[in-house]
């Protein structure tokens, strides 16, 4: 066994390690060890993406001495590998982009518990990335939502209280109906481990034996985990989360987060029950009508909204409306088209929090539109940053989101009843998107009228120098987004590859 | 021949006074322990006023009750369709379990060869008695790994919750703490005094005999957890502070938890490259046996006793 091999299971201990770590050191040593432990992670997994490129095969790391049933184990292929840096590239860049606001916002004596948040968070994800088994995947989803609850809440605001609450409730009844899809599945298959479920439902699938338990299962399992990562009717929690914690919280939660439970769903899809199985049942139907409603709702949502982090944050349930209706689709190439949008909207997503807080920085951090005119002038790098993350999101050519819109719109065509729906909605949204985005870089680069100075918050001039740290994570993500706009195709087919390999 | 005590000699006699308290003229609670009576429950005018206008506020600021017929159409909306949603969900739920397979039949999907090699091998594998803990702590220890964090991670969340870190908060916390009750109750404290010993001992025993027999470190912890939060109940913070403050909190579960990540690592990277692993899994049935089971059972207990602890102490008062 090669040396790299082992990086997978050295990440996710690193990172698991560094959070008891970062609770008995102070604020300073626990935010350097923080940036030091996603710095590591991100090499490992760039190094291991390079050895799985390299041999084309995913391979099996045993936790362990026992072998697979018994024991548990990891599986590293191209996609999980290429997941977990792009994971890791995101967070390392949120983190720094909010370091500001991390020393200014929360309290000095709590700040070292921020990072244990952010470690264990990371190690969740890498996690829920590589493992290969249910069950591990349920207890890091435990640590994820945990951990998510604390990112929110460590601004200590009524508004974030009030948010983590919801966020909590929400998510644990996601929490427990995948528990019990999880419950229902071991006792039909007698395996917690994927592969083996996978075997076990396949011959479920042929004898026809328990049918039914086997569709609720999967359906308590698509449903929990769509709870979790704010569909459509299930958003409630996410407008004020994302729109009152800290800015890294906000860029991490919508980016990363949300993103983990999708990876997962993939992998029930992939490797537990099996795709073809999933599409004979009704479900891949119910993800893509509720990702329909969820596109175009989302984005009426943000347009009726007056606070530009909360109208960020309505956007997403837009986005994650997209991603389901990839699924729903029930093609490969859906799937393919969902996984380079959860690529994008992730790069985009906290390009445009880290911008945003930029932008309320000049104009006395006032969230609302009225006080924002202007601001473009005011902090050049982040009016611009934020003008590139809404053409990406709206999907203009040469930035990122246009690429998953097309892949949407290849993937639909050609399906039978499918494919109108997904082109009028993907139309409807992309003008709906338009026009909230558009507002708001209007907005920022309208000049302040006279006799409007009054009306508005004090605003002041900022310049690149004076943010470092904010500065070179926003040119980060810009060149990220045009990186992903512009050269699409290897990533495509890094996609496409994985996916082959990870059932 | 009997001794004559004097009047003085016969009232220092433990039988006087156990007549006298039998016969109710003696109060042992009089002079002997802190009573403050209970305040009762009041709220002064302003208090009141001030909720009054709150909530008065919430209704015209945020829901704006009276002109905004969305929410009032949703509330009602909203309690119809969470009491269907729920019988839904239950007669989902019933119905699909009746055709889950019966349960406890010999031939049902999970009684198969994972559970069979874990009953039939746990002995000779891990060494571990109790195939539960050999289970929990070797065959599945990365799942056990993560869910000792979670535990970790938990406290974490309280302690950004509920820790009273600036200096006001902090006062007014800890002047209020347990204005309503009685401190140095002697019935409570003699209780403790015969009854934290044993409960920290059998505590330290089901830790340290999870390999051996039913228990373990998470429950072994809670037991050690509930002694340590009885002691404080009786005694106060002054008496546990001096060997448990929060310093102590925060190395005792970053060694914990370091020692654990350490074991499993070597353990993982040993099973994981094939390469023999040198620690002895020791004669099955002796204390020292079943290879790493019993380190990792003393780091969770440590782990959970601590959470616990913290969890009350937080409750309480906001800090130690």
């Amino acid at each position: 066994m090669a040396f790299v091999q082992n990086f997978p299971f050295f990440s996710i201990l690193l990172s698991l390690f560094s959070g008891p770590l970062a609770f008995v050191l102070n604020a300073k040593g626990a935010r350097r060890v923080n940036l030091a432990v996603i710095t590591a992670a991100g090499c490992m997994s760039g190094a291991v993406l390079a050895y799985v490129l390299g041999t084309g095969e995913p391979y099996v790391y045993t936790m362990g001495h026992f072998p697979a049933p018994w024991g548990n184990e990891i599986r590293v292929g191209v996609l999980e590998a290429f997941l977990a840096l792009f994971f890791c590239v995101i967070m390392l860049l949120s983190m720094v982009g909010g370091s500001l606001e991390q020393k200014l916002e929360l309290e000095e004596s709590k700040q070292n518990l921020y990072y244990v948040m952010v470690n264990l968070l990371l190690c969740s994800l890498l996690a829920l990335v590589y493992t290969n088994d249910l069950f591990t995947a349920y207890v890091f989803v435990e640590i994820n939502t945990i951990s998510a609850c604390g990112l929110i809440m460590i601004k200590q605001t009524g508004r974030t209280m009030e948010a983590s609450t919801r966020y909590m409730i929400m998510s644990l009844l996601g929490s427990g109906l995948l528990l019990l899809g999880i419950c229902f599945l071991y006792d039909l298959t007698g395996h917690l481990l994927m592969s083996n479920i996978k075997e076990q439902v396949q011959l479920l699938a042929e004898s026809g034996a328990y049918h039914i338990p086997l569709v609720v299962s999967l359906g308590l399992m698509s449903v929990g985990l769509a709870i979790k990562s704010a569909l459509y009717p299930f958003h409630a929690w996410l407008p004020d989360a994302y729109g009152y914690s800290t800015v890294s919280s906000a860029a991490i939660l919508s980016s990363l987060v949300s993103k983990g439970y999708i990876v997962l769903l993939i992998k029930i899809f992939y490797r537990v029950i099996g795709f073809d199985i999933v599409r004979e049942t009704k479900v891949v139907h119910v993800l893509f009508v509720f990702g329909i409603i969820g596109m175009i709702m989302g984005s009426l949502h943000a347009i009726g909204e007056n606070n530009i982090r909360r109208m960020i944050a309505f956007s997403s349930v837009a986005q994650i409306g997209y991603i389901y209706m990839g699924f729903g689709l029930g093609t490969a190439e859906g799937v393919v088209a969902s996984i380079y949008h959860v690529v994008t909207h992730a790069a985009t997503k906290s390009l445009l929090f880290v911008a945003a807080s930029g932008i309320t920085d000049a104009s006395g951090d006032s969230l609302r539109y009225r006080d924002l005119t202007g601001a473009g002038y005011r902090n050049k790098l982040a009016g611009a940053a934020f003008t590139v993350g809404s053409l990406a999101m709206v999907g203009m050519p040469i930035f990122s989101g246009f690429i998953s819109k097309l892949l949407f719109s290849q993937a639909a065509f050609g399906h039978r009843y499918k494919m109108l729906p997904t082109l009028v909605a993907l139309a409807i949204s992309t003008v709906l998107n338009a026009v909230y985005f558009m507002k708001t870089v209007i907005r920022i680069y309208t000049p302040v009228e006279e006799g409007q100075q009054e009306e508005m918050a004090q605003g002041r001039v900022i310049t690149a120098r004076e943010q470092p740290a904010k500065s070179v994570a926003l040119v980060c993500f810009i060149f990220l987004n045009l990186l992903l706009g512009l050269n699409s195709e290897p990533l495509i087919r890094l996609i496409g590859q994985g996916l082959e390999k990870f059932g | 021949m009997s001794r004559k005590l004097t009047q003085e000699q016969y009232e220092r006699t433990f039988s006087y006074r156990f007549l006298r308290w039998l016969d109710g003229a003696r109060d042992p609670y009089l002079g002997q322990v802190e009573m403050k009576p209970q305040k009762p429950f009041s709220e002064d005018g302003q208090t009141i006023a001030q909720r009054q206008e709150d909530r008065a506020r919430m209704r015209e600021r945020v829901y704006d009750l009276e002109n905004n017929i969305l929410v009032r159409v949703f509330r009602r909306f909203y309690r119809v369709f969470s009491l269907l949603f729920c019988v839904f969900l239950v007669v989902m739920l019933l119905a699909a379990v009746s055709w889950l397979p019966t349960f406890g039949q010999a031939d049902n999907p999970a009684n198969n060869e994972v559970a069979a090699r874990y009953i039939e091998d746990g002995l000779e594998e891990t060494g571990a008695v109790n195939i539960v803990t050999g289970m929990i702590l070797d065959y599945r220890a990365f799942d056990t790994l993560g869910e000792s964090h979670v535990l970790f991670i938990a406290t974490c969340t309280v302690l950004i919750l509920l820790r009273a870190d600036r200096k006001d908060d902090r006062e007014q916390l800890w002047s209020n703490d347990r204005v309503y009750e009685p401190k140095n109750d002697i019935i409570l404290q003699t209780v403790a005094k015969i009854l934290v010993p044993p409960i920290l001992i059998f505590g330290i025993y089901v830790i340290l005999a999870g390999h051996l027999g039913p228990g373990g470190g998470f429950s072994g912890g809670a037991v050690i957890g509930a002694g340590l939060i009885l002691y404080l109940n009786a005694f106060g913070f002054a008496k546990t502070e001096r060997f448990f403050t929060q310093k102590t909190y925060r190395r005792m579960s970053f060694a914990a938890l370091a020692c654990y990540s350490l074991a499993k690592s070597y353990s993982f990277y040993t099973g994981a490259n094939h390469i023999e692993s040198v620690i002895p899994l020791g004669t099955p049935g002796a204390i020292l046996s079943s290879g790493l089971i019993l380190i990792l059972n003393i780091c969770v207990g440590i782990v959970v006793a601590g959470t616990m602890y913290t969890f009350y102490v937080m409750f309480r008062k906001g800090g130690y």
